[in-house]
């Protein structure tokens, strides 16, 4: 191409993809908005959806299945042996043999890849749909699901074993 | 247009000036810094450091197990999170010797290509942004949303998807969800006509990008280059293609090479043209995926409960969309596994920004990192 | 204009006891005053423009909330916010430099807006140097651009500063010639003048006399996008390559002058082009369906919209290819254009 060819091409090519360009953006101007007004308007969230993690405390059998999987860490559970005649009975019909004194995950560390639901014999440890994390402090995002019940008869238990000890 | 460095003025005594291009400049996609050597407008030397976003990915896999380093993979290359996991399930079972049900590796494919689109609508709409135009970044991302909506409909998650298991995948594809992947094929189709309507064919871009920042054939393979920027030199190697993996040779596909059409072979509008071209290829693939997905198993059911492949040691490579993704994993036996060192594609592409970078202007540098399309989070892992 | 201030000041008791030049004085600060107020609303609303459209070409909303409807009190929260802002000066910058440079170049833009006719006569001053004026003042904007970038002493504003001088520089060579086409054709400089050349419908406007004036217009289009550092010659302030170029160090308030300043700057601009090719406050048609200062904003407004537009579609050009735009491509196609007017001129002499 000569050069007078080259410059004059140069313009015309400017322009016309100037042109074509803004052809598609004015185009796009006139379509609707695919935002979602946040606050006022809730996406759509599927059932797989991986929210914080919940625990339905009643039908844990503390196994520890979750905690192994637990690639940071951040499920704290401690359990101590029922006596057989409080075994209790899960809703889909496991024997609880466990008192679970302590069932804490730390939110602040859990990275919500949803491994420890996958082990869950009873399916009682859940991921929700809860995706709002913002907390005040970051004692909130300590999550404690241990049963009332089993902390005090643990700690009678506890207690228990430690007066005989400490009267002798 | 490389200026000639070597062109020394004696009447004026002048002074190189040396500038820090990050770790928080809005072009460095993500923490990288570049110690720029400045002639004015003109780039003398680039030096680049890397480490600021350094996790330890490494050394943390050795102590989660198997299954717990698939999550961290997702963090390496955050925009392509399935395409890493692919690698790493696929490097555990070839450890395991597990074989994987049809449709999980149908299913495998579709998701694996879907994020190939994804991260490649943001390597283009960061590419736009870094030249200035600021439309195509968010029209990328807008056609992103959809792939992520997807991704949260099979997985739950949007970014750090953790989708693929040993085995197989932890959940399978609903008619609903395929239906949605249609949907979204028949909507992305136009939409790179647009793109290349506004963006890839403009004479300021073509301009901005044609003949900057060219990586000859001979150096790209000498540096290891991968991936597009080495389709781009002209080379026709893509794993899918030379070294089939998963079920990829049951599909056709091209493989985009760089044509100098605009400027000269390995350029960066070639590096840029080669990703555009790409996702039309990606689609096609997930056409026929989709038109012959057959029904089974979405996890293999010899999967071990407790995963402990035999002593051994091995190395797998996939086609991530930055480049080869390669794993190599030793195991001793044990449930945690001994050694995982990843071969990253965005660090050696980075390694060759200061051999391509000496002489061209300021703006030039912006275009070449960004035409590599590097990830900070799979470089410093 | 002067009729009319003639008018007031007879009329009012209190002006007419004083003598001529201190109530001339205070009719002129009055409507400098009301010039430079109108200014700032004229830039935050293009802020809050600038916004809607971006947004609406990428597919958002845009701005909905502050202020009930639509978020058309976005920017004013946005001045407010700045004005709370702590004004930081960084230790080793030059104060006195640093603190001037915003005002310099806000008042470039300000002074413009003296000898913009808004309407038959409704001017602030009617200048027979009216466009030369103009350019000489808006070129005093690259001297706070300078300051501003050498005083910050960082090496990002250093190169934003370099690039705005000689950016602007360069582009007022194609701005002046392209402008000088139209004041052959009018025989004047004088902006009401030029006004009134073209009045009885759009085939009267300078864009449409002559071939080589439509070539004018758009060289005139071009190199101002160039000489407010709009996309795609936003260099200067280039985010993706130098932060935030000369205005990197500023923040609060400072920042917001040289954020009028630029948007102020936007109104001018369409407004020298529609006044002196798009046939100012005249109506396209023969009859003036409007008032005169309507019909002038709503081309001036027009003309802002269509360069926001341009913003959002087009990618930024280099340092040297922005140069040879102006040298190899405006300057030497003005050239000929004007030698071509004069032909034309010559042979088709204009009643």
């Amino acid at each position: 191409m000569s050069a007078v060819a080259q410059y004059v091409s140069n313009i015309w090519r400017a322009v016309i993809t100037t042109l074509i360009g803004m052809r598609v953006t004015g185009r796009n101007a006139f379509t609707r908005p695919v935002t979602l007004e946040y606050p006022d308007e809730r996406a759509h969230l599927p059932e797989r959806y991986r929210g914080i993690l919940h625990n339905r405390i009643e039908d844990c059998i503390g196994c520890l299945a979750c905690a192994r999987a637990c690639p940071v860490n951040c499920i704290h559970i401690e359990i101590s042996k029922r006596d057989k005649e409080d075994y209790g009975v899960t809703s889909d019909g496991t024997k609880i043999t466990q008192w679970i004194p302590k069932f804490d995950i730390d939110m602040s560390l859990c990275m919500i890849c949803g491994l420890c639901t996958e082990p869950c014999p009873t399916e009682c440890l859940t991921v929700t749909k809860e995706y709002e994390l913002a907390v005040e402090g970051k004692r909130e995002m300590y999550l404690e699901f241990a049963l009332e019940r089993d902390k005090q008869i643990v700690a009678k238990k506890m207690a228990e074993k430690e007066t005989p000890a400490a009267a002798e | 247009m490389p200026i000639d460095t070597n062109q020394k003025s004696t009447d004026l005594r002048t002074e190189e000036m040396i500038i820090n291009m990050g770790p928080q400049h809005p072009s460095t996609h993500g923490v990288l810094r570049l110690e720029v050597t400045t002639d004015g407008e003109v780039v003398m030397d680039v030096r680049p450091f890397i480490g600021y976003l350094h996790r330890c990915f490494e050394k943390h896999s050795e102590k989660v197990g198997y299954t717990g380093v698939i999550p961290y993979t997702d963090r390496m290359d955050y925009l392509a999170a399935m395409n890493n996991n692919h690698g790493y399930v696929m490097t555990v079972e070839k450890l395991l010797g597990l074989e994987i049900p049809e449709r999980a590796e149908y299913i495998r494919v579709i998701i694996a290509e879907l994020g190939r689109i994804s991260s490649h609508l943001v390597a283009f709409g960061t590419y736009a942004n870094d030249l200035g135009a600021v439309t195509p970044l968010v029209w990328g991302f807008r056609d992103r949303e959809y792939i992520l909506d997807i991704f949260e409909m099979c997985c739950g998650a949007r970014l750090t998807c953790n989708y693929y298991r040993i085995g197989g995948l932890s959940g399978d594809l609903t008619p609903e969800m395929l239906t949605k992947i249609r949907e979204f094929l028949d909507y992305f189709e136009p939409k790179l006509k647009d793109y290349d309507r506004l963006l890839s064919y403009n004479k300021i871009f073509i301009e901005r990008t044609a003949g900057v920042g060219v990586i000859p054939l001979e150096m790209a393979v000498n540096y290891g280059i991968t991936g597009p920027p080495l389709r781009a030199s002209g080379m026709k190697w893509d794993l899918r293609k030379d070294e089939p993996y998963s079920i990829y040779d049951r599909f056709e596909f091209n493989i985009p090479t760089g044509k100098g059409l605009k400027g000269e072979v390995g350029d960066c509008w070639d590096r840029y043209m080669v990703r555009m071209w790409e996702m039309a290829e990606s689609v096609k693939i997930i056409r026929q995926c989709l038109a012959q997905i057959p029904e089974g198993e979405y996890i293999s059911p010899k999967t071990p409960k407790m995963i402990k492949p035999p002593k051994g040691e091995v190395y797998v490579r996939v086609e991530n969309p930055r480049g080869e993704l390669g794993y190599y994993l030793v195991s001793d036996g044990k449930p945690n596994l001994y050694r995982l060192k990843v071969r990253s594609p965005c660090f050696t592409n980075l390694a060759i920004v200061p051999a391509i970078s000496r002489g061209v202007m300021l703006a030039d540098l912006v275009a070449i990192v960004g035409s590599l399309d590097i990830v900070l989070g799979e470089i410093d892992r | 204009m002067k009729e009319w201030v003639d008018g007031l000041i007879r009329g009012s008791a209190a002006l007419r006891g004083m003598p001529p030049e201190v109530s001339y004085f205070l009719a002129m600060v009055f409507f400098g005053l009301c010039a430079v107020g109108f200014m700032a609303i004229c830039a935050l609303a293009f802020v809050w423009l600038e916004r809607k459209v971006s947004a609406r070409i990428q597919s958002r909303y845009g701005p909905v909330y502050t202020g009930g409807k639509f978020g058309w009190a976005q920017t004013l929260a946005d001045a407010v916010k700045l004005l709370m802002k702590e004004d930081l000066v960084p230790t080793s910058a030059d104060r006195i430099l640093f603190n001037i440079a915003p005002v310099i170049t806000f008042m470039a833009s300000m002074l413009t807006l003296v000898a913009i006719p808004f309407g038959d006569g409704l001017i602030v001053a009617d200048l027979d140097v009216g466009i030369f004026f103009i350019l000489a003042v808006s070129g005093m904007a690259v001297i706070g651009f300078l300051m501003g970038g050498w005083s910050s002493n960082n090496k990002w504003s250093l190169y934003g500063g370099m690039r705005a001088a000689s950016q602007i520089i360069s582009y007022e060579i194609p701005v002046a010639l392209s402008l000088i086409g139209v004041v052959m054709i009018v025989g004047s400089l004088n902006m009401s003048e030029i006004g009134r050349f073209q009045e009885g419908g759009f085939w009267r406007w300078n864009l449409f006399r002559s071939p080589f004036l439509f070539v004018a217009g758009f060289i005139y289009f071009t190199a101002a996008l160039a000489e407010i550092n709009r996309t795609p010659f936003d260099l200067p302030e280039a985010e993706s390559e130098l932060v935030a170029g000369y205005s990197t160090e500023y923040s609060g308030m400072k920042f917001a002058f040289f954020f009028l300043a630029e948007f102020a700057n936007l109104f001018v601009v369409s407004a020298i082009a529609s006044v002196m090719f798009l046939g100012a406050w005249t109506s396209p048609l023969p009859w003036q369906l409007l008032p005169g200062p309507v019909w002038f904003l709503v081309k001036a407004f027009g003309l802002v919209i269509v360069i926001m537009w341009l913003r959002w579609t087009l990618p930024r050009l280099r340092v040297d290819q922005l140069m040879a735009v102006c040298w190899k491509y405006l300057i030497p196609i003005s050239l000929v254009m004007l030698i071509g007017l004069g032909v034309q001129m010559w042979k088709f002499p204009v009643k």
